[in-house]
């Protein structure tokens, strides 16, 4: 039996070391092939096709995009700003309705959370959103419309229920009740103390889904100065004449454009900040987002 | 009237309560039920320069025209087919993974392999569509650029339908894996080492103890996991489909589901009888599904019902 028992185990750890390699490299290597590829001269990338080493090591991507950086820089700003004022307002709305909605005095809550919960089985599509914001809210060009669709979603909110209720003991809130605490002071000074995990995890999502995003751009924004940063690579993957008018009034870029090298160098200046972020937040992770057991 | 005054008595003595949760209703009210109300778009002729109720009303006019372009039934298959794909295989593949890290001895490689695997996840669906134009574009991709130095005939993926239906599939587990992965491993870190213990001694080997300790304790997360996923089932994925195909015609029979055409048709032809028509049928066809699927759960099994 004992020897048995040795022999699975041995065979079960060689093939879970086996996959995970496997997928680790799977999910390593398209990177590496952008990282490779912006550091590539253009005409070698043309010529030769992309490679998993640069060979010989060539910035011309990156000066390029550095040559005008206003629009870049200008999109880096945006987003910026979309993405710290997102996160933190959308954090200070889901905790707090996290906290009433796990509150099992409180009468309402299965009430309330079945009105977000709805949203996500039912809702007017597309068009009538984008009407709803462009014609009667008027929304179009600000950054209140950048900011405002991605405050929340219906499973960070429940996610956050389920963190604070596990994280914080009835027992608790109760007896900063019974000292006189009032509802927001018990929130404010110990439920977000303890959550920290959880509010680690709520914001890497919503910090992702801020910096991430193109679509809010590609349907209310028409001025250039507002484009998110995403969006601004987009059009610059997709239009050519894109980057020839990037030069400015006058200012001629010539037929030489390294157009490959610079997609490449702009992929990896869109992503890098994001990354940064996840060592932060990483070991809250796998205690933030424990989901399970949470029907009604 | 004893109900409004119980609400009332509510309102008032937990009105710190009701305070705090006045920005989430506001925003789903906003974001989410007011827009409910234009789905009256859909009956009529739009005009941009008339408010909704004044625009002339046109019946199932609308509707009619997006049955007669033969399409539906195509939108309607793919977007079921592409979700239901998505979900299955994506929650096999994060169990599986999961439970296969959970068995990691090495505490350095674990946490390593659980990072990396983690990145997909936090790059942008545009940058995802430079990944795939790098491995897959016809003069210098990757893929191309190896079957060259083979010897062998390049490729044409970007012209190619049916390769899409493996690669989008591909791609959605390549970058969603890392994420489920670690939801389910969270999960399996809260099972109690006393019923491996207790397992260990009755002589269950490790086959026996992930299949009926492991995979039984994460019934909870899978049934959270497929609760929101199955709420979408007829959206979704939006940014894949439509970075990696974008605008690309030729290869719509394989790869155009529901959203990207609903986009389309509002920015691209500017059909927004169209677009409003194929949205609503999206939600009710979404709707329908989920609730008969959750009243045949209900009939074989309660306590697995969503509601």
């Amino acid at each position: 039996m004992k020897i048995k028992e040795e022999k699975y185990s041995g065979l079960f750890k060689w093939i879970a070391y086996a996959v995970v390699t496997f997928s680790t490299i799977l999910c390593l290597l398209p990177f590496l092939l952008i990282i490779s590829a912006s550091f590539t001269r253009n005409d070698t990338l043309v010529r030769e096709g992309y490679r998993l080493w640069p060979g010989k090591l060539s910035f011309e991507g990156y000066e390029m995009i550095f040559k005008f950086p206003d629009q870049v820089l200008r999109a880096y700003g945006v987003t910026s700003l979309t993405t710290i004022a997102g996160t933190l307002l959308g954090l200070f709305f889901i905790t707090m309705a996290g906290y009433v909605l796990q509150r099992k005095d409180f009468r309402y809550r299965n009430v309330f959370a079945f009105i977000i919960y709805f949203t996500t089985l039912f809702g007017g599509g597309l068009v009538p959103w984008y009407i709803l914001f462009t014609k009667y809210l008027k929304l179009t060009n600000t950054y209140t419309v950048l900011i405002f669709p991605g405050l929340m979603t219906p499973f960070l909110i429940i996610l956050m229920k389920n963190f604070i209720r596990s994280a914080v003991p009835e027992e608790v809130t109760e007896s900063a009740k019974i000292d006189g605490a009032g509802d927001f002071r018990i929130y404010s000074r110990i439920v977000l103390q303890l959550s920290m995990p959880g509010i680690a995890t709520v914001g890497l999502f919503l910090a992702l889904g801020y910096w991430n995003d193109w679509l809010l751009s590609s349907l209310f924004i028409n001025h250039a100065d507002l484009y998110q940063l995403q969006y601004y690579l987009y059009n610059v993957i997709n239009t050519v004449s894109f980057m020839a008018s990037m030069g400015g009034n006058g200012v001629s870029l010539g037929g030489d454009i390294p157009t490959e090298t610079m997609k490449m160098s702009m992929a990896i200046i869109a992503t890098g900040p994001i990354l940064l972020l996840y060592p932060f937040v990483q070991r809250y992770f796998v205690k933030g987002l424990t989901i399970g057991a949470v029907k009604g | 009237m004893i109900k409004k005054s119980m609400l009332l008595r509510e309102i008032v003595t937990n009105r710190m309560l009701f305070l705090m949760l006045i920005p989430t209703v506001a925003f789903f009210v906003v974001n989410n039920y007011l827009p409910m109300v234009g789905i009256y778009y859909a009956f009529t002729r739009f005009d941009f320069n008339k408010s909704l109720f004044d625009s002339d009303f046109v019946g199932f006019q609308n509707f009619e025209f997006l049955w007669r372009s033969g399409i539906l039934t195509r939108l309607t298959l793919n977007t079921l087919g592409y979700n239901a794909a998505f979900i299955i295989l994506g929650n096999i593949a994060a169990i599986v993974l999961a439970v296969l890290v959970n068995e990691l001895k090495l505490k350095w490689f674990k946490k390593l392999s659980q990072s990396i695997m983690f990145l997909p996840y936090f790059i942008s669906f545009v940058i995802l569509s430079v990944i795939v134009y790098n491995i897959f574009n016809y003069e210098s991709g990757f893929l191309n650029t190896l079957l060259k130095g083979w010897n062998m005939n390049p490729v044409d993926v970007y012209s190619t339908p049916w390769v899409w239906v493996p690669l989008l599939i591909f791609f959605y587990l390549w970058k969603n894996l890392g994420y489920s992965m670690v939801i389910y491993l969270a999960a399996i870190t809260g099972i109690s080492d006393e019923y491996y213990e207790a397992a260990k001694i009755d002589g269950a080997n490790i086959f026996q103890r992930i299949r009926y300790i492991t995979i039984p304790m994460l019934k909870s997360t899978f049934v959270v996991l497929l609760l929101f996923a199955l709420g979408s089932i007829m959206k979704g994925q939006f940014d894949l489909f439509y970075q990696l195909i974008g605008n690309n015609g030729m290869l719509y029979n394989a790869t155009d589901i529901l959203d990207t055409y609903v986009y389309r048709s509002l920015k691209v032809t500017f059909d927004i009888g169209m677009a409003s028509a194929a949205g609503f049928y999206q939600s009710l066809f979404g709707f329908a599904l989920v609730m008969t699927v959750n009243a045949i759960i209900r009939k074989i099994n309660e306590d697995y019902a969503l509601f």
